[in-house]
């Protein structure tokens, strides 16, 4: 079952162009990573899936995206509606400057929860899912910023969760990462594939290898070079130039 | 070109296994020759110097693969020259082990007459050792055209193995007083059949190391 | 030739010997004012209107005609700064108009305050019939205090990490629901800075006020009403021909016992703030 599927997608930047023609079905259930050089338009490809993208006014978007059928970019799309569904966890851990569980009661909050006992369900629920509540359950009016750099990366996980999204994107989340950090949060994307459709850019081809089910290689431009099972990808990749780049002669 | 020190260990190691593949080969020919020739100090020179080598060449290169995934973890083409290094070095000392065994049958025949002229015997390990030097060129130059014909030649090995076996059969039924040496020959026959085998499954992983295709040859 | 080890010695004695003078005058000054001010404080200075000319009596209206400007003065600075620096940093993209207001604040908070003064009888005052009050004064005061309001609002709401706009508009919040829940409580400890310097500048102010606040000893209870506050009551006392030194001294004490007090509290409050929220 596919997800999201992208049909000749294309960003500019003013004159420059970051994508060009990406064509890509994206199970629904399973870890796709997105691998390629510095600058190759990965960020820019997942941050258009939520349409983070309309924040950089100077980005035009040509081609659709659909997310169940539907082209995100149609007129009649709530956005706000869309980043419900599709949440983000981004390269550098960003909980708000608030208490642990002001942070995962945002998302509900904003879009209009207010039963406190609506909320404390939520927030243990997301806590939980994250991997975190045994760790945070006697500090939850505690800030969060006061927590490490891996909690506080689930934390983020957790926020996301809370909207109870049916997509959760990636952004090289353990970049500002300790390796054991890294790991939980490796675990816990592994373990949340299977109630969620996971998209995840990275830098490290190891995390793409050891945690996706699908592998998609960009390079320069935005071009979608080479996209199939992870195993495959890593093993015997067909085009050249994504074996030149995972074994490291790229460049 | 990025990870240069990583390549050029990778390099070596290919290096390395040609090393050995040179090394089998001196210990089939060596070995094939001492019993044609009834000649036992080759034959203790293939037991006693060839063997431990390879013996020794095998866990250095295992080391050296082992070494290499747990740093640099190797994915794709690198990972497969890895695999295949590994599984190759397998089948080498395999047939190196065979070439000790011969040895040792020309150690136990080497006093009396043979049961026969060795001719098609010989034929056999040429044609073992020409498929054993096709195998360690396509995986020197990656050129997989090189081992194109070695399914045709194991079939001419399995023929004549055939061909030995029922030959020294009908010989030793005719006089069962070369039974001893005749099956002796039998084995040695068997051996070299068991050599192109080896060589097939080396043309296999240099196959799948160039193209990742598995393929199954001989 | 001077080795290098020399010249090293010469410029750290320099630097720590401007920086002692600096220290000294602050401390000198303000000790002076102080052990000056400090015996004519009691109760019935705090707590009494000035008599006989001001030669005598206490200082009430003036404290009070002070606090009462520079609130309107804040009232009305304090959402404009705020509102104009959000703008500034969050809707506006390098566009003429926003030029137009950097350069706007940047010339407003050089302007001599007696020329901004000279705006506020002219538009204040006279234009707009405000006529010599607390008022009249209290925005007048506002503009003085704009200027560096908005630019450290702007400043701070600048430097609140790209991360926390992405996480909140990435969970569906909108843009205002961001600025509201997010950008403003984590710029909060900037903006209060920005404004007790905004409120510095409004209380101590003299010149900007001095034609426009009306004067008097009166207590000012409508914002209509004429007032004197502490700066203006001092320049009085010295140039009515120092009627009475003592008096000065304890008005100047008051001043800057209420400008301290006032950062104090500001800086102890937003330092538990940041305690609160950022777990430091």
């Amino acid at each position: 079952m596919n997800k999201i599927e992208t049909r000749n997608l294309s960003i500019w930047y003013g004159d420059g162009r970051v994508l060009t023609d990406v064509n890509m079905k994206i199970k629904e259930k399973c870890i796709t990573a997105i691998i390629g050089p510095s600058g190759c338009g990965k960020t820019t490809f997942i941050k258009a899936i939520n349409r983070m993208i309309d924040l950089t006014h100077i980005a035009r978007i040509e081609g659709e995206i659909l997310c169940d059928g539907e082209n995100i970019y149609d007129d009649g799309i709530d956005v706000v509606e869309l980043r419900k569904k599709i949440g983000m966890v981004f390269q550098k851990p960003n909980p708000f400057p608030m208490s642990i569980y002001e942070n995962v009661a945002y998302g509900p909050r904003v879009h209009g929860i207010k039963d406190r006992r609506s909320l404390n369900e939520i927030v243990e629920k997301s806590l939980r899912e994250a991997f975190l509540w045994d760790e945070v359950k006697d500090r939850l009016n505690e800030p969060a910023l006061g927590s490490s750099g891996g909690q506080q990366q689930r934390l983020c996980i957790a926020r996301a969760l809370s909207m109870k999204p049916e997509v959760i994107l990636f952004d090289e989340p353990c970049s500002a990462l300790d390796p054991i950090s890294t790991s939980k949060i490796e675990d816990l994307i592994v373990e949340l594939k299977k109630n969620y459709t996971v998209i995840i850019v990275t830098h490290n081809m190891q995390q793409a290898a050891r945690i996706s089910d699908y592998t998609a290689f960009f390079l320069t431009r935005g071009e979608l070079i080479e996209y199939g099972s992870t195993s495959r990808i890593f093993e015997r990749p067909l085009d050249k130039r994504t074996e030149d780049y995972i074994t490291g002669r790229f460049g | 070109m990025t990870r240069k020190t990583y390549h050029q260990e990778l390099e070596e190691l290919k290096q390395d296994v040609l090393k050995m593949g040179d090394v089998v080969k001196k210990a089939i020919c060596d070995s094939v020759q001492s019993l044609v020739k009834q000649n036992k100090k080759l034959a203790e020179n293939v037991i006693k110097e060839y063997d431990p080598l390879i013996d020794k060449i095998e866990l250095e290169i295992e080391n050296k693969c082992m070494k290499l995934i747990a740093l640099q973890q190797p994915m794709a083409c690198d990972l497969r020259v890895i695999g295949t290094c590994m599984k190759i070095i397998t089948d080498l000392d395999r047939m190196c082990d065979l070439a000790t065994n011969i040895a040792e049958i020309t150690l136990a025949t080497a006093d009396e007459p043979l049961a026969k002229p060795l001719i098609d015997i010989p034929r056999m390990s040429e044609l073992a050792l020409e498929m054993l030097e096709d195998s360690l060129r396509a995986f020197a130059t990656n050129d997989i055209k090189l081992v194109e014909g070695i399914s045709d030649k194991d079939d001419i090995v399995d023929a004549l193995y055939d061909q030995v076996r029922r030959e020294l059969i009908t010989l030793m039924i005719e006089d069962p007083h070369i039974i001893s040496g005749a099956s002796h020959l039998s084995f040695t026959a068997s051996h070299i059949e068991r050599m192109a085998d080896h060589t097939c499954n080396i043309a296999g992983r240099v196959i799948y190391m160039v193209t990742g295709e598995r393929v199954k040859l001989g | 030739m001077i080795s290098v080890n020399f010249s090293q010695k010469i410029a750290n004695i320099m630097l720590w010997a401007s920086a002692l003078i600096t220290i000294a005058i602050l401390f000198i000054m303000v000790g002076h004012i102080l052990l000056n001010g400090v015996e004519v404080i009691d109760l019935q200075f705090l707590l009494e209107s000035p008599k006989n000319a001001g030669r005598e009596g206490g200082i009430l209206p003036m404290i009070v005609s002070s606090l009462y400007t520079t609130g309107l003065a804040l009232i009305v600075a304090i959402p404009l700064g705020i509102g104009s620096a959000i703008y500034l940093t969050e809707y506006a993209v390098k566009s003429p108009l926003t030029k137009a207001i950097r350069y706007a604040t940047e010339t407003l908070s050089g302007i001599p305050s007696i020329v901004v003064g000279l705006f506020g009888y002219t538009f204040f005052v006279i234009y707009l019939g405000l006529g010599f009050c607390v008022l009249s004064a209290g925005l007048t005061l506002s503009i003085m205090a704009l200027p560096i309001i908005m630019r450290t609002a702007e400043e701070s709401v600048r430097t609140v990490p790209i991360g926390y706009r992405e996480g909140s508009l990435a969970l569906g919040a909108s843009k205002w629901q961001t600025i509201r829940k997010v950008l403003l409580p984590s710029a909060s400890p900037g903006i209060v800075t920005g404004i007790v310097l905004g409120m510095g500048r409004a209380i101590g102010e003299t010149a900007a006020i001095m034609f426009v606040v009306g004067g008097g000893w009166r207590m000012p209870i409508s914002p209509l009403s004429p007032a004197q506050p502490l700066t203006v009551h001092l320049y009085e006392l010295f140039s009515a021909g120092i009627i009475s030194t003592e008096i000065g001294y304890g008005t100047a004490t008051v001043l800057l016992a209420m400008v301290l007090a006032i950062t104090f509290t500001a800086n102890w409050t937003m330092r538990r703030y940041i305690k609160k929220i950022m777990g430091e």
